[in-house]
């Protein structure tokens, strides 16, 4: 059961988890260059699955009143208000502190500013080949579909929250409120709207969102599809724009939804480099059996030395 | 678009995805900006001068394109030697009554066919009383009817008469030069002029651009203007009538098209008939008549069968040719009966009544103290809403009861919540933007007691006329005597027991019309007839129900059918999706380019040609493209084969409007009503037709003079946030939606913000001469100041989704706004205004009205509640009078309303 | 809901912006290294912090002390010394019961805590455990209830069952000692096996770190519940298990990089000090006074207490460095900076 390609590297996670014949794995490539900010996902999904509300509070984070994604927040749509990147001829480029929302008058004169750019993505569980959260569940209540996706089901949860440490995005949570519904202490996140998959329908947020911001299908042919628009987004000269989360090469063997992204991951609020937690495993337990045979032998050690 | 349009945005992205180039040009940086290439920040209320700049730099460089303006537009024509511009009278055109503040547009017209002479019969009738005009929003009717004009006005094709409407245009902006953009606007050349390029490169025989506009560009007291200036420009660049080009309101609430077609408005009827006015529409043929303008050109000649068919629709069997179809049932309106009249009249206590449906004024409207004061004020109020939104609680829950203004123990408006079915429990039609009907079916059952609207009003009106059975009083024979049947279906209980829900169905039906005697569909308006042998309730909808079938209801995917896919739905006027659409085909009848053919004439077909193409073609299918009128022909017939524009009087797209408007035959730039700014161009400061009502509960901020305080230094703008509906009836009573933006906020720069020691995040209040309301301070650099007429001008920004009700509730931005319209369709200015800022919270209770009014008096919006409105030099004002008088001596004086 | 904090901007960090203040609870400590350069979503968690109380970092302790205990009870069975046993028995029974407390308090409910027998994933460090647990669990509890059996009247111990239990006692004890180093162990691979900066990046080091202080709280406990002729074993256990605890904790801190921070900052800062304070001198009185009960005693519960301030620490820094998103930034983005395509990504 522990091998590299079970718990990381490149391979395809439904026929793995013992599927004889799955479908092909299903996933979204989320173009946030074309994203709106609408928010259309966060509600379709919160409509279709029944999420309750998250929080009634203003941030002052741009226009995301959403926080990040939880338990009842399975999609999130994030808001950056920034300098413009691209390389303004004539203009050195510096980062002038600005404009970003709350902050401080620049004295930067106007001509002299970069242009202004407002940054949107929606995001969302990356159902990832190599699943961390599924890795660690000591119930099973975490499983892969047929699709590919990982799911959770909320009658066999116990509500340990090891999930919720384990994901290296930050995405499942406990749900711990509001009160009085059923599913409080149980992990939640996006299944991929498995309901609607196994009806031949598209995810809710992809079929919400307006500018296709949201493309769901088969990974396959989407990482197809994100390879041609970076390339496209290129030659208009966004040289900014790169795919996250599509190499199965990287630390999660590749995720089942991934991003087209116009600058760092980290200013989405995502990690620049995650690696699955459990492909450590092998090496945790090898230690671990070290610790607690150095323990058992110290102990040994602690009454032989001097026998009574 | 992207922030109030988002599905309609999935287009541009669609073109920005093939190359498309994306300009925003708005105040502020929006969602739209994020996605475009470039944002053009503008100072709010200046667009006419920003589009002006661009139609000079058209008409300078000669970009215009050219053989479809001689052919197609009114370039040509010669414009009368009484004519005067603005250049020459600091602002106004010739015309103006200053006593009035309304112009004669006698001198504006087409110089007669042979100079000196009469002017033509159908071009004098117009000129009627401009003051009713402008109450009446006469604009709007007559906008819709094109303007009238003798069939044969003199033209000079070479466009070297200095009279001629492109002369007369190239002169009236020659002065909106770059710098002057750059001074009035905000905007820099470099800006501008990217502008400029953009649209042209992208006009023209190969290429079309489309203009799309929303109600940033409406609520101004010059909101016509705003959209007649960017007419002129598809005009001259020959974007209009062709597959990619044209204008396009983008429409507000789902099927608000549908309620301008069969209109919610005082002074309209279905199809666009203008609503009888009690004055000058004595008989049928009166009222026919000042539709039809007997001798002008054009389709609206047949009006009398659409009047006809209509007063059928709502009599029926009553109404017959000799009781001139029962035309004395119909009501008369006398004057202005808009909303901000009538809000103005429950405050003073003349209205008792009032019904409420789908509109939340306590929020959405202009001035919402007065609004809620007048609500206060009145006997009864049936509110129908799917919430209990502020217009049904103000009663307990209004800001002015904290103020001391509204005493819920006295305040004796009866008020009847009504729980209304929303769209997707009901079924029936919306007509969207592009005046396509789409029929939806009922999804869900409405919960509890909410009904249709259809079954509210059929309901009610059987009631009132059960109550009348008996009667024999004559005034009650209008409502005994209508066509009141509809079959009644759903629940099988309710329809035996007489309450089912009428058929929506056989309401399309009856709007379609259909023949009297044997009950088939009509479908074409060219079937109506005029002797009560058919009826129909909009004559532009007939067709929808063509062969009994709803052809509304089409869902033909548009990947099986051709690009125009006119099998999806049914678009108004006979399944046309483009109007005028025989401008894209040149005089000859061919197309433009291949690029873009869409309609052209086929010599082939027929028996001796026809136009043809993917689209229905909007001109008469044989009439060939050399046809031309015979001497002293009208109506249909006097339409040439080169008269793509078969709606206007001389069937030519209109540069220059000689009549139909009442602030001027062409857009010229005027400030805001509050501005901080003189006007760069003229004397004439703002809109002087601009309709006002100057009482002391309508403080309006005056425009800051030397050695006053100016107490208002702020532009405010106010509009939409994505996550919120309009007043927030369908918005923040649910809390998917509420959570999304739960406080109203304040956008702000962060230079104003430290001018004003704003804190991000904490609380700020605006102040205004009517109100002051606070809100969370969102400080961003999607707020810029701007340098206009040298001196930086800091805009603020608010969304006006917020009230006392809901989830989430706030201070409403509407609170902030006085009233005063546009004078050609009575919309308020509620996109700019003047105000101040200031850290922390507002005053509450009764030191809230004294705040507010010790601003007010510093300002002196107070004492000078008659700050002068006519502000051209008086001899430029006299001049502009003679012009008047030389041809308006026929004309009986006018109340003066609005002193 | 989630912990919700007012952010200003996207905390672009860098230049020693205000970023920094937003990123972490620092903000009030000595700066020790050089501010990280690092852009954030508005200096928001990037992983989350694992939602368990400090019942999970009390159970780390009682864990360890119960495993620790069941080796000395052994230990103590099979070279006769009873005295040890007995305390050595006890500890095990006790914290066993305490550590099924905590971790059924955590989960909510009991049927949760079986919800975990339903399936065996070796995938799941916490799954392994449950197993470990619940083999480890039944036989140290024999060995302990052979001992309450010792306790009894004579004529009691002859009693069928209670006869069979104290029979059982020794094989239970064996079998009990043997499948102990698991549970000390596991609970560091329980740790280590998540997102959270500070464990995941401590994962070598950290079963020894656990390992040892389990061995210094259970000898620490043994000092202090033993007559000093038998404790020496004890003591033996207990000092050596403090000093792999101090050196495999400083060998961390080397492997952890940047979040090694996170254990000398705020909370998890305080405890650290306080538990290498205490294990030193817990480490040293038992190695001095040898011959004193009272010392013996006074160490064994310092020995104790560093044990649970370890666990404390340890646990602190961990949510610390979650809430924190410089901790998974900063070393990502070095490391996808360094990465050249080709590599295998480490
Ligand atoms: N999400 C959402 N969608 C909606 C609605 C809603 O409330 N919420 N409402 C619907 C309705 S009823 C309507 S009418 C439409 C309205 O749709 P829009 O007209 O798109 O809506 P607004 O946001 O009011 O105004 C648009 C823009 O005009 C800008 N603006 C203001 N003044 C000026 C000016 O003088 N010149 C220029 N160039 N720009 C200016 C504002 O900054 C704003 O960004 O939206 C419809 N769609
Ligand atoms: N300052 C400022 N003011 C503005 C604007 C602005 O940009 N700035 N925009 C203006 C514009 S364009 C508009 S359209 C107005 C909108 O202003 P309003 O029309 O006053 O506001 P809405 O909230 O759209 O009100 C519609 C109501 O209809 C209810 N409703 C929905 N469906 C149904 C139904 O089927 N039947 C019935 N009976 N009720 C239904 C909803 O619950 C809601 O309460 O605001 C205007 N006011
Ligand atoms: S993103 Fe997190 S929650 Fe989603 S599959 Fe990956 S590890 Fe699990
Ligand atoms: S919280 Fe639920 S889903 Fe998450 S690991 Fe525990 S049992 Fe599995
Ligand atoms: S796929 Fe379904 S569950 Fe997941 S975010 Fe989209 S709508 Fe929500
Ligand atoms: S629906 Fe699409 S465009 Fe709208 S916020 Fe979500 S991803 Fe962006
Ligand atoms: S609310 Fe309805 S009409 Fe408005 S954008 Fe969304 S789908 Fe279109
Ligand atoms: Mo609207």
């Amino acid at each position: 059961m522990i091998g590299r390609n079970s718990l990381y590297g490149p391979l395809d996670p439904a026929p793995d988890a013992g599927y004889a014949a799955p479908p092909p794995r299903k996933g979204f490539f989320t173009d946030t260059s074309v994203c709106i900010g609408c928010k259309a996902c966060e509600v379709a999904c919160k409509e279709w699955n029944d999420v309750p509300e998250n929080l009634f509070e203003m941030l002052g984070t741009s226009y995301d009143n959403s926080h990040s994604l939880n338990a009842n927040q399975w999609r999130h749509v994030a808001f950056i208000e920034r300098p413009g990147t691209a390389p303004v001829p004539d203009r050195p480029a510096v980062d002038l502190g600005m404009p970003t929302v709350g902050a401080a008058p620049s004295d930067v004169p106007d001509e002299a500013k970069p242009d202004f750019q407002w940054l949107m993505s929606s995001d969302v569980c990356k159902h990832c080949t190599h699943a961390a959260c599924l890795d660690v569940c000591p119930t099973g209540s975490l499983f892969r579909s047929e699709f590919g996706t990982v799911v959770v089901q909320d009658d066999i949860c116990n509500g340990c929250g090891y999930c919720v440490a384990a994901c290296p995005y930050g995405v499942i949570d406990r749900r711990q409120g509001p009160e009085g519904d059923p599913k409080v202490g149980i992990a939640q996140k996006c299944t991929l709207c498995y309901d609607r998959l196994t009806d031949n329908q598209r995810p809710a947020c992809a079929q919400a969102c307006p500018t296709e911001s949201i493309l769901y299908g088969d990974v396959e042919e989407l990482r197809e599809r994100a390879n041609e628009r970076v390339a496209a987004l290129h030659e208009q000269g966004v040289m900014d724009a790169r795919l996250y989360g599509n190499d199965p090469e990287d630390g999660v063997g590749g995720t089942g939804a991934f991003f087209l992204l116009l600058d760092e991951p980290e200013v989405y609020g995502l990690p620049p480099d995650p690696v699955v937690t459990t492909k450590d495993l092998p090496m945790m337990f090898k230690r671990a059996g070290m610790a607690g045979t150095a323990m058992l032998v110290g102990a040994a050690l602690s009454f032989l030395r001097r026998p009574r | 678009m992207a922030e109030a349009h988002p599905v309609g945005f999935q287009w541009v992205v669609e073109a920005k995805k093939r190359g498309a180039r994306i300009i925003h040009v708005d105040p502020r940086f929006t969602r739209t900006s994020a996605l475009a290439h470039q944002h053009v920040p503008i100072r709010v209320g200046s667009d006419i001068a920003f589009l002006g700049g661009i139609i000079n730099y058209v008409l300078e460089n000669e970009l215009d394109f050219r053989d479809y303006v001689v052919n197609y537009t009114n370039a040509a024509t010669i414009v009368s030697e009484d004519f005067q511009d603005t250049d020459d009278l600091d602002g106004l055109f010739s015309g103006f009554d200053p006593e009035t503040r309304t112009y004669d547009p006698t001198s504006w017209q087409y110089a007669s066919e042979d100079d000196g002479g009469e002017q033509h019969r159908s071009q004098a009738s117009t000129s009627g009383d401009h003051v009713e005009h402008r109450d009446t929003a006469a604009g709007m009717q007559h906008e819709s009817h094109g303007h009238t004009a003798s069939a044969h006005p003199p033209r000079d094709e070479t466009l070297q008469h200095p009279r001629c409407v492109f002369q007369v245009l190239k002169r009236h902006y020659a002065r909106y030069t770059p710098e002057v953009v750059e001074q009035v606007c905000g905007v820099s050349p470099e800006d501008f002029l990217a502008v400029c390029r953009a649209w042209t490169e992208n006009s023209g025989r190969e290429r079309t651009t489309a203009l799309v506009y929303s109600v940033g560009w409406t609520q101004h007291s010059v909101g016509v203007q705003y959209i007649r200036a960017g007419a002129i420009l598809q005009l001259l660049l020959g974007n209009m009538g062709r597959p990619g080009g044209g204008i396009m309101a983008l429409r507000g609430h789902a099927s608000i098209q549908g309620s301008t077609d069969i209109p919610t408005l005082f002074n309209i009827l279905p199809g666009y008939l203008p609503m009888p006015n009690a004055a000058s529409h004595q008989t049928l043929t009166d009222w026919i008549d000042s539709v039809r303008n007997p001798g002008a050109k054009g389709f609206w000649a047949n009006a009398g069968a659409y009047g006809v068919n209509l007063l059928k629709a709502y009599w029926g069997d009553a109404a017959t040719p000799d009781n001139d179809f029962c035309f004395d049932y119909m009501p008369r309106i006398t004057g202005d009966h808009g909303t901000y009249r009538t809000v103005l009249d429950m405050i003073d206590g003349k209205v008792k009544g009032y019904f409420l449906l789908g509109q939340n004024p306590a929020v959405g409207s202009a001035h919402g103290r007065a609004q809620r004061l007048g609500m206060a004020n009145l006997d009864w109020l049936v509110v129908r809403d799917l919430f209990a939104i502020e217009s049904a609680t103000f009663w307990k829950d209004a800001p002015e009861i904290e103020t001391g203004e509204i005493v819920t123990e006295e305040c004796a408006t009866e008020v009847f919540l009504f729980p209304a079915a929303s769209h997707v429990e009901k079924e029936g039609t919306f007509t969207q933007t592009q005046r396509m009907l789409q029929w939806r079916e009922k999804a869900v059952e409405p919960p509890g007691d909410a009904t249709s609207e259809l079954w509210f009003f059929y309901h009610l009106g059987r009631m009132v006329r059960e109550r009348l059975a008996d009667s024999s009083d004559e005034r009650d024979r209008p409502v005994l005597d209508l066509a009141w049947d509809y079959p009644l279906h759903g629940d099988p209980e309710q329809v035996a027991a007489g309450w089912g829900e009428p058929s929506a169905e056989a309401v399309l039906k009856e709007i379609n019309g259909f023949e009297v005697a044997t009950g088939r569909p009509l479908s074409s308006f060219t079937e109506m007839k005029d002797d009560g042998s058919t009826l129909g309730g909009c004559w532009i909808y007939t067709g929808v129900y063509a062969d009994g079938v709803n052809q509304a209801a089409r869902r033909k995917s548009r990947h099986e059918q051709s690009p125009v896919a006119p099998e999806w739905g049914w678009a108004w006027p006979l399944n046309r999706r483009i109007l005028y659409n025989r401008a894209s085909a040149d005089p000859e009848g061919r197309p433009w380019s291949e690029r873009k053919a869409y309609v052209w004439w086929d010599p082939e077909k027929g028996e001796a040609g026809e136009w043809v193409g993917d689209d229905v073609p909007d001109f008469e299918k044989t009439k060939p493209p050399s046809y031309r009128a015979p001497e002293g022909s009208d109506g249909v017939a006097a339409i040439e084969g080169i008269d793509p524009f078969i709606m206007q009087g001389d069937g030519k797209g209109a540069l220059y409007v000689p009549q139909g408007l009442v602030d001027g035959p062409m857009p010229t730039h005027y400030e805001p009503v509050e501005s901080p700014f003189r006007n760069l161009l003229h004397g004439q400061q703002a809109n002087p037709t601009r309709k006002e009502y100057r009482r002391a509960d309508n403080p309006l901020n005056p425009v800051p003079e030397d050695g006053r305080p100016d107490v208002f230094p702020f532009v405010f703008t106010t509009s939409r946030l994505t996550e919120h509906h309009t007043a927030g009836g369908m918005s923040r009573y649910l809390e998917h939606l509420a959570e999304l933006q739960p406080e109203m906020f304040v956008e702000v720069s962060p230079q104003l913000a430290a001018e004003r020691g704003l804190e991000h995040m904490g609380w700020c209040h605006v102040i205004t001469a009517r109100s002051a309301i606070e809100g969370r301070v969102m400080v961003t650099e999607r707020l810029r100041p701007l340098r206009v007429e040298g001196r930086t001008v800091h805009q603020v920004w608010m969304p006006y989704h917020w009230g006392q009700g809901g989830l989430v509730s706030g201070d409403s931005a509407n609170d902030l706004f006085g009233i005063s319209l546009d004078p050609n369709v009575l919309i308020q200015e509620s996109k700019v205004g003047t105000c101040d800022v200031q850290p922390g919270r507002r005053p509450t209770g009764r030191a809230l009205r004294d705040y507010v009014e010790g601003y007010a008096t510093r300002s002196g919006a107070v004492d000078e509640v008659s700050t002068p409105i006519v502000t051209a030099s008086s001899d430029a004002v006299r001049r502009s009078q003679e012009a008047q008088d030389e041809g308006k001596d026929q004309h009986a004086p006018h109340q003066v309303e609005d002193q | 809901m989630t912990e919700v904090r007012h952010g200003g901007s996207p905390g672009r960090a860098r230049d020693g912006a205000p970023g920094r203040k937003r990123g972490g609870k620092g903000g009030a400590e000595q700066v020790m290294v050089p501010e990280a350069d690092f852009t954030s979503y508005y200096g928001r968690p990037i992983v989350k912090p694992a939602p368990w109380e400090k019942d999970i970092a009390y159970y780390l302790f009682t864990g360890g002390v119960a495993a620790g205990s069941s080796l000395l009870g052994a230990g103590a069975d099979l070279t006769g010394r009873p005295g040890l046993r007995r305390v050595a028995r006890f500890g095990s029974l006790g914290s066993l019961g305490l550590s099924i407390g905590f971790l059924v308090h955590d989960l909510g409910k009991p049927s949760r805590f079986l919800n975990m027998l339903r399936v065996a994933k070796l995938t799941s460090p916490m799954s392994v455990g449950t197993w470990i647990l619940s083999i480890h669990g039944p036989f140290a509890a024999l060995a302990s209830g052979a001992e309450i059996v010792s306790l009894l009247p004579a004529s009691w111990q002859r009693v069928g069952p209670l006869r069979l239990v104290a029979v059982l006692g020794r094989p239970a004890g064996l079998v009990g000692a043997l499948t102990a180093p698991p549970v000390a162990a596991y609970t560091a691979v329980l740790l280590a096996d998540t997102a959270t900066p500070a464990w995941h990046s401590a994962h070598e080091e950290l079963p020894f770190v656990f390992c040892g202080s389990a061995a210094a709280a259970s000898g620490g406990l043994g000092l202090l519940g033993s007559p000093v002729a038998e404790a020496g074993p004890a003591r033996a256990f207990a000092v050596g298990g403090a000093v792999i605890e101090l050196a495999a904790e400083r060998r961390m801190e080397q492997s952890m990089g940047l979040s090694a921070e996170t254990l000398h900052r705020g909370t998890a800062g305080r405890w650290m000090r306080a538990a290498t304070a205490l294990t030193v001198a817990g480490a040293a009185g038992a190695l001095v006074g040898r011959r004193s009960r009272v010392l013996s005693m006074v160490s064994g519960a310092a020995l104790m207490a560093g044990s649970l301030c370890t666990r404390m620490g340890v646990y602190e820094a961990g949510l610390a460095s979650a809430r924190d998103p410089k901790y998974t930034v900063v070393p990502q983005r070095e490391r996808a900076d360094r990465w050249v395509p080709g590599d295998d990504r480490q």
